[in-house]
């Protein structure tokens, strides 16, 4: 998984498909990187998710939960329109983590 | 189009296989030409309904998965997954959102909640120490609409 650090944000780019199996592998790339840089924010990108489950949510809400443990925040950005309808049903939205872009309100009806 | 067809096949309960099992259903719906969105609720059911397979029915033991796939006719799609595991004590409180039994392992307890979204049908057939069989029912829009 790619990674990039700026200041303090450490942005994380998620690829592929997020299930049960792939999301064991980012979870454990995703927390040794945060162990190591102590980020004030986690960005997650899902520009290159392709496909997600239910486990996308709980590796959302782990990382939100690890990240309030070191005093900082998290945010999911890009997330393709195909994946909005698991997200909406996740009630993440009212964990204010999920970014809305321009592009996302142009597709709402 | 009232096409009627049929396919099983059974894996080991692995996690590697729970990618196998979504692609292979969503390749035989192909055949009915599903929209790009409806595919994408296949697979995601039937990811859903899978993981269970190999969290909580077999929680890391060996066991075989069964995967069917039927068209009814009317565009409408049955899939039966099938184990021979733990079974459900009490499928309603399972079927809850938010519920879950391993909660070490990050799972959201939403797999059946999204199972019933992204389908129009979800029905759980649970006996404690014997099995489950979860099948989901999808009708896709007609042809003519897409």
């Amino acid at each position: 998984m790619k990674s990039k650090m700026n200041g303090n944000e450490l942005t994380l780019f998620v690829t592929g498909e997020i299930d049960h199996h792939n999301a064991r592998k980012i979870r454990e790339t995703a927390d040794g990187l945060i162990q190591q840089k102590h980020p004030a924010m986690l960005k997650m990108d899902f520009s290159g998710v392709n496909f997600m489950d239910s486990s996308g949510i709980g590796l959302i809400m782990g990382r939100y939960r690890t990240m309030q443990l070191y005093g900082g925040k998290l945010k999911v950005t890009e997330i393709p329109p195909a994946l909005r309808r698991m997200m909406e049903l996740s009630g993440l939205s009212g964990l204010d983590v999920l970014e809305r872009s321009g592009r996302d309100n142009e597709c709402d009806q | 189009m009232n096409v009627t067809n049929e396919m099983t096949m059974e894996f080991d309960s692995r996690s590697e296989n729970e990618s196998f099992a979504r692609s292979a259903a969503a390749a035989f719906v192909m055949q009915l030409d599903p929209t790009v969105s409806e595919i994408g609720d296949i697979k995601t059911a039937v990811s859903e309904a899978v993981t269970n397979c190999v969290v909580h029915a077999y929680r890391g033991r060996k066991g075989k998965i069964r995967l069917s796939v039927r068209f009814t006719g009317d565009n409408t799609v049955v899939i039966k997954i099938t184990d021979r595991g733990c079974g459900i004590e009490d499928v309603h409180k399972a079927m809850e959102p938010l519920y879950t039994t391993s909660a070490d392992e990050e799972r959201a307890g939403l797999g059946f909640a999204v199972m019933q979204s992204f389908c129009d049908d979800v029905s759980v057939r649970s006996s404690a120490g014997k099995g489950t069989t979860v099948t989901l029912k999808k009708k896709l829009s007609p042809r003519y609409a897409r």
